[in-house]
């Protein structure tokens, strides 16, 4: 291409729609599963903030004070309430499950099978043990008294918005688990080395779903921080 | 990516630029392949091929013939509730059958019928072909798309088995009285249309990020952002919007679930209900009312935005010229699109809301008039000085124009709070939306099948049967919907079982009832007519030789038509410019198909695209 062809090209903001219309696909190289799970998680983004919005609102309009969150989070450790101790190791292990499957994908592209299989059961692992640890404060709290129409602490809004929507986090949780546990047995089968063709889908697998699924595992973490902050630290 | 993809794609365009340049001159060149070709479904039984078909083409008609199977219900449904207020003598409906089929009347139209049909339906025929792809990204998905649509269909219609029947709650489903005794299916039916809703939303989404990635990575080579017809434009912008609309309704359906299975308050304040205290404390109705438009202002234009893309491409087709102002078009239905998310309010002006905030929203309102006008002047500026033939997807277009643009106008009053605080929950509203998102998007998908039947069935609808149709639906349309903004404007409530003989009543608007609805019945039947005919004209239509509207558009350039599996047999077609060259001078013909080389058509004047 000669540079006066170059000069031709539309320039500021004009360049935004013809660079990325001007060819057959908007998203260079990126594999169709791939773009669409980035679309996906753009929509389940607009579900999260409507419901932490209306968490926000609802909290706002309550008739009766909201629980002092820091004493409803708390766990006695030794005989002292410490706040947000429970909810700090949840966290932490989540956080690091996310780095594992970023090593997971790493070793994918690698064509590791070993290493990818057993990051991805590491970061399987770590899922169920949020899981198992936000099963430990759910049933905690239920202990306490905290139902989903009624608390004893306060606005009958925080059992509902709480157990509403760690709820929803944690089913996200869940259904990337069992994913996960599938796709370490793909690895560790060899179906992405030999581009075996999925059961339902017929279509043949390759090592970008690993990426796909890790896209779909740093999201739900990503959430987690603001589930986090909006109701553990506000 | 994986390195093997990279490698394939590569070997695939070394071929391709060695293809171009030994047997086309230079003049024909276009861009390299980017992607290998698409690995397709082949199905290999008649249950994969017919019903649990993985096709677009078959799905597109699957979801069509489902949504209009529903839609036919809502027809009905309309027709009683016209004869309850017609004639309130006859005692047809009582008052819970009256509201509960209002509601399902205003569901089914708008989510059930028009979101289906526009997106379901016309999407899957349409973006594969007219994208020049073979099928949609992810074939398997979008079968999953279309039986999740199914089941919400058949939870719908459960509700009206259950005991206490549908919800009569009206279609914005509005807490408390939606989940309070009192209101007809409150403990069921409203149930079932929650879960129902829920299931269409996730149906969707699957849908819809196939079209969304259709569109975007698997256009054939040449076919840029802006060589697409508006239909694809339309749907595209349309199922975008329909991504981050969805989450809210679907958020709110959840929520409203919880109130009522669970006695949680999200949406519920304390309240006194037959005379007991109810459990619920605290909650806020507003808060749904913010989440259900927030829904509800995009999904208008969920239904508009395709009726503006593929009436851009009829009037074209059928005028035989330009489309006038086509970057101006794209960018008004994307400008229209993303402004639709900041005005959800203005269905909200007497909710009691703070005066600044709707002064806020009925300005972003009156914006949206500007690019929605500059549609309406391309589309008759298209049609200016045009070759008009009046053909029937030509006259349900024009009628489209004239409709829309009624709708439109009573629109701006609506829009503004101070005109509106008077006219709302009057039969004006009902006029507006009935005219804007009810007729004008109907005919155009009128229009639509009339002009794509063809490629269905390789045959023609009867024109004679066609133009009837028309003319009883064009002309009955205003006679159902005028004298309503009357009666709006002389205090008529909305959503009144029946309209007593009373001193705040004008005895004209009785006389106009009973006018309105043997309306109502002709019109009604004038689609039985459609109906009868779509389906004859399968096996006795006049037979269409290829492209019979001798359109530019890719989906009329397949090998065969109706298009086989794959549409495009061994190749796939070759983009060199928009779909609007028509009526060029120095070209032969008076239209110069997208995938026809220049080496073909020299001398002509194209428009550079």
């Amino acid at each position: 291409m000669s540079d006066s062809s170059l000069e031709n090209l539309p320039k500021g903001w004009k360049s935004v729609p013809s660079d990325l219309g001007s060819d057959q696909t908007a998203f260079k190289g990126v594999q169709w599963g791939k773009a669409m799970m980035w679309i996906f998680l753009l929509s389940d983004t607009f579900i999260f903030s409507c419901f932490l919005i209306s968490y926000m609102k609802g909290r706002a309009s309550t008739v009766v004070d909201w629980p002092n969150t820091s004493q409803v989070f708390s766990l006695d450790f030794m005989g002292v309430p410490v706040p947000l101790l429970l909810i700090a190791i949840m966290t932490f292990v989540l956080i690091t499950s996310s780095g594992t499957m970023a090593l997971a994908v790493k070793f994918g592209y690698e064509k590791n099978k070993k290493m990818c299989g057993w990051f991805i059961l590491a970061t399987a692992i770590g899922g169920l043990i949020f899981v198992g640890m936000q099963a430990f404060e759910w049933s905690k709290l239920i202990h306490e008294g905290v139902r989903p129409w009624s608390n004893p602490f306060g606005a009958g809004q925080f059992g509902s918005y709480f157990f509403m929507i760690t709820g929803f986090h944690g089913t996200h949780v869940s259904i990337g688990v069992i994913f996960l546990f599938i796709f370490a047995r793909k690895v560790f089968r060899g179906d992405f080395d030999t581009g075996k063709r999925g059961f339902f889908t017929t279509m043949k697998s390759d090592y970008v779903s690993i990426e796909i699924l890790g896209l779909y595992w740093h999201f739900v973490d990503l959430v987690w921080v603001f589930i986090f902050a909006f109701f553990y630290l506000w | 990516m994986s390195d093997e993809y990279e490698h394939k794609l590569e070997a695939k365009s070394d071929y391709a630029t060695e293809a171009s340049s030994v047997s086309t001159p230079d003049i024909d060149a276009v861009p390299d392949a980017e992607l290998p070709d698409q690995e397709l479904y082949h199905s290999h039984s008649w249950w994969t091929t017919y019903v649990f078909s993985q096709d677009a083409k078959y799905i597109g008609i699957q979801y069509a013939l489902t949504a209009v199977g529903t839609g036919l219900l809502g027809l009905v449904l309309s027709w009683l509730m016209r004869i309850q207020l017609a004639f309130p003598g006859l005692g047809w409906l009582d008052p819970a059958a009256y509201y509960q089929f209002v509601t399902m009347h205003g569901m089914i139209m708008v989510v059930y019928l028009l979101t289906a049909l526009f997106l379901g339906g016309f999407g899957n025929l349409l973006i594969p072909l007219m994208c020049g792809a073979r099928d949609m990204a992810f074939p398997y998905v979008n079968m999953l798309s279309y039986w999740a649509f199914v089941v919400a269909v058949l939870v719908l219609l459960a509700s009206f088995f259950v005991p206490g029947g549908p919800t009569g709650a009206g279609w914005t489903l509005y807490p408390p009285q939606a989940i309070t005794a009192g209101t007809p299916g409150y403990n069921g039916g409203i149930i079932l249309m929650l879960i129902s809703l829920i299931l269409f939303v996730a149906g969707f989404t699957m849908g819809g990020l196939n079209y969304i990635i259709t569109v975007l990575q698997l256009r054939a080579r040449g076919m840029t952002l802006m060589r697409l017809p508006l239909t694809i434009w339309g749907i595209f912008t349309a199922t975008v919007l329909a991504m981050f609309a969805f989450p809210a309704l679907l958020v709110g359906c959840l929520m409203m679930t919880l109130d009522s299975l669970l006695g949680t308050s999200f949406f519920m304040p304390a309240m006194v209900s037959l005379g007991e205290k109810l459990t619920h404390e605290g909650g806020s109705p507003i808060l749904f009312q913010h989440l259900f438009w927030f829904f509800g202002h995009p999904e208008v234009y969920i239904v508009a935005l395709p009726a503006f893309g593929i009436v851009s491409d009829l009037l074209s087709v059928h005028s035989r010229k330009t489309i006038f102002g086509y970057r101006m078009m794209v960018w008004a239905i994307v400008g229209i699109g993303a402004l639709s998310f900041f005005v959800w309010a203005h269905h909200m002006y007497v909710s009691g809301m703070n005066p600044w905030f709707g002064f806020f929203f009925a300005t972003t309102t009156l914006i949206i008039a500007v690019p929605t006008a500059i549609k309406v002047y391309n589309w008759i500026l298209t049609l200016w000085r045009g070759n008009i033939q009046l053909s029937l997807p030509m006259l349900f277009s024009l009628g489209f124009i004239v409709t829309f643009l009624n709708g439109g106008l009573t629109g701006l009053f609506l829009g503004n709070v101070t005109v509106d605080v008077p006219l709302s929950d009057t039969y004006f509203v009902v006029a507006h939306f009935h005219m804007v998102m009810g007729i004008a998007p109907i005919l155009v998908i009128f229009g639509a099948i009339y002009h794509w039947y063809p490629l269905i069935t390789g045959r023609f609808m009867n024109e004679t049967l066609g133009k009837i149709h028309f003319w009883i639906t064009f002309i009955g349309s205003y006679a159902i919907y005028f004298p309503m903004h009357y009666q709006g404007f002389v205090g008529v409530p909305r959503r009144y079982f029946e309209i007593y003989d009373s001193p705040y009543i004008d005895t004209s608007t009785l006389l106009l009832n009973k006018f309105i609805t043997i309306a109502v019945l002709i019109v009604g039947a004038a689609q039985l007519l459609f109906l009868y005919n779509l389906i004859t004209s399968a096996r006795l239509g006049k037979k269409a030789e290829k492209n019979p509207w001798k359109a530019n558009s890719l989906e009329w350039q397949t090998p065969q038509m109706p298009p086989e599996h794959g549409n495009w047999g061994k190749e796939l077609p070759k983009v060199y410019r928009w779909p609007y060259d028509f009526s060029v001078p120095g070209a032969k013909e008076d239209y110069i198909p997208q995938n026809q080389p220049p080496s073909e058509i020299i001398g002509a004047k194209v428009e550079k695209t």
